[in-house]
C-alpha cells in the first residue's frame, strides 16, 4: 500500500499540518501500530520534491515552525491514478483495498467503482485459475483451487464492502 | 432465423454478432415491493453470462423475466426477433420448451418417474416417440457421466447425481439458451464444480447460451462475463480474459 498517496488523499479534503496528519491517518488506516512522525515528514519532504504537495502556509510558535501541506494538482492527479487502478489479486489485499475505499468516500468519489473495477480484476485472475485447472493434472489443480478459495474470499469482502458502503461513508465523514 | 450460432467461448463476443437474447429497461415489482428497475441485459449466441449480485437483489427475477416465466411491467425483452413482453402464452410455452432449457437449485426431477424418463419427459412432451425421447435421453446421461443412473428414480440419487440428471434434461432438446438459478447452490464444492463444468462443458459443444444466476465467484468464473444486480438495477461488468 503507498502511504504517500494515502497521505495525498488526506490532503484533499483540507491541507493539514504533519501533526494533525498523522493523526487522521493513524485514526483510519492505523490498525495495529501508529504511524511514526519520523515516518510522516520523510513522506511529506518526498512529496514535496516530488511536487506533489506544497506548504501553504507556516506557523512561527515558541517552538519549531510548523508547516501546513496542501495537495497540488499533480498530487490530486496521482490520488486520481492509484484509486482507479485495480489492485494486481494477491492475499492479503484487503488493507490496500480498504484504504482505497475510505479515501474515495472522503474526497467524494464513487467508491463502488472502485469495487467493481477491482472484482472485475478478480474475477479474470479466477477464470485465468479456472481455465489452468481444466487443463492440468490434479496437482495443478489443487494448487488452482487453493488460489481460486482465497481470491473469492477476497470477493465476498467486496461484495459485503459494496453492500454496507452508504453506513461506512456515513462513518467515515463523521 | 438469421441469428448468427457461433459461440464465443472465453470472451466477449464480435461487436460485429448479432444477440440472442436482448432486455431493455426492463422493471417489475411483486406488490409494492420493486424487484427489478430498468434492468438491462445482452446475450450472443454461445456466449455464457454469470449473473450475480445480493440475496433479494433481483437476480431470479432477471432470469425468470429473459425466460418468459414472468412479464415485466415495463420494458422490452426480444429472443430472436419476438418480442417476449407481448408474445401469447402459448408462443411463449412453445420457446420454453423447444428453445430454453432449465436448471434448477433442487427440486426440477419428477420423483415418480425414473431418472431417464425424467431426461426423456421434455422430448415427449414435444412430440417425440418414447423410444426416440428414452434413447436420445440415455445419450446425455453417458454423456454427464451417469449413464449408469438411468433405471433408478431422483429419490435414490445424491444431490450431485441427481443435479447431473437435470443437466442432461436441461440439454437434452439442445436448447438455444439454458437458464440456470443457482445450479450448485445446494452442493458441497467438489460436487458443485462438477456440475457447473460439466454444464458449460455441454453448453460449449452444443453451442448453447447460458445465463447462470450464482452467488458463488468459482462458478462464475466459469462464465465469460459477468453482469452484477444490486437492488434491482444491472451493471455489465464485462468479460476480461
Amino acid at each position: 500500500m503507498s502511504l504517500g498517496t494515502t497521505l495525498l488523499g488526506l490532503l484533499e479534503r483540507s491541507p493539514q499540518h504533519g501533526y494533525d496528519l498523522k493523526n487522521a491517518y493513524d485514526e483510519r488506516f492505523a490498525t495495529r501500530r501508529p504511524l511514526a512522525y519520523g515516518q510522516v515528514y520523510a513522506t511529506l519532504s518526498r512529496l514535496l520534491k516530488n511536487g506533489l504537495v506544497e506548504i501553504e502556509s507556516v506557523e512561527a510558535g515558541s517552538g519549531p515552525e510548523r508547516k501546513r501541506y496542501a495537495v497540488t494538482d499533480a498530487g490530486v492527479t496521482d490520488v486520481e491514478r492509484w484509486l482507479s487502478r485495480p489492485e494486481s489479486p494477491e492475499p492479503y489485499l484487503q488493507s490496500t483495498l480498504y484504504t482505497k475505499v475510505v479515501l474515495a468516500l472522503l474526497t467524494g468519489r464513487p467508491a463502488d467503482e472502485i469495487l467493481d473495477v477491482q472484482r472485475v480484476e478478480h474475477l479474470r485472475r479466477m477464470r485465468e485459475f479456472t481455465r489452468r485447472k481444466s487443463e492440468g493434472d490434479l496437482a495443478e489443480q489443487l494448487i488452482c483451487d487453493h488460489a481460486l478459495f482465497h481470491l473469492e474470499a477476497d470477493l465476498r469482502w467486496l461484495e459485503l464492502t459494496a453492500a454496507r458502503l452508504n453506513d461506512l461513508a456515513k462513518e467515515v465523514r463523521r | 432465423m438469421t441469428t448468427d450460432l457461433s459461440p464465443h467461448p472465453g470472451g466477449t463476443p464480435s461487436s460485429s454478432a448479432v444477440p440472442l437474447l436482448t432486455a431493455s429497461g426492463v422493471s417489475r415489482s411483486f406488490g409494492p415491493t420493486p424487484a427489478l428497475l430498468d434492468a438491462s441485459l445482452t446475450l450472443y449466441p454461445g456466449e455464457i453470462v454469470a449473473v450475480m449480485g445480493p440475496s433479494g437483489s433481483g437476480k431470479s427475477t432477471l432470469l425468470h423475466c429473459l425466460a418468459g416465466v414472468v412479464r415485466p411491467d415495463e420494458g422490452r425483452i426480444e429472443y430472436d426477433g419476438t418480442d417476449l413482453t407481448t408474445a401469447s402464452d402459448t408462443e411463449l410455452s412453445a420457446l420454453r420448451r423447444t428453445e430454453f432449457g432449465f436448471l434448477f437449485q433442487f427440486g426440477q426431477l419428477v420423483p415418480e418417474l425414473s431418472c431417464l424418463e425424467n431426461v426423456a419427459l421434455p422430448l415427449r412432451l414435444d412430440g417425440e416417440s418414447r423410444r426416440r425421447a428414452e434413447r436420445t435421453a440415455a445419450h446425455w446421461l453417458d454423456r454427464l457421466g451417469v449413464g449408469d443412473l438411468a433405471a433408478k428414480t431422483p429419490g435414490e440419487c445424491s444431490g450431485g447425481e441427481g443435479q447431473r440428471v437435470a443437466v442432461a434434461r436441461a440439454l437434452v432438446t439442445r436448447p438455444r439458451v439454458v437458464f440456470a438459478d443457482e445450479p450448485t447452490g445446494a452442493l458441497d464444492s467438489l460436487n458443485g464444480e462438477r456440475v457447473i463444468r460439466l454444464l458449460t462443458d455441454a453448453a460449449r459443444e452444443s453451442g448453447a447460451a447460458v445465463v447462470v444466476v450464482t452467488h458463488e465467484a468459482r462458478v462464475a468464473a466459469y462464465a465469460d462475463r459477468e453482469v452484477v444486480v444490486r437492488d434491482g438495477r444491472t451493471r455489465d461488468l464485462g468479460g476480461v480474459g
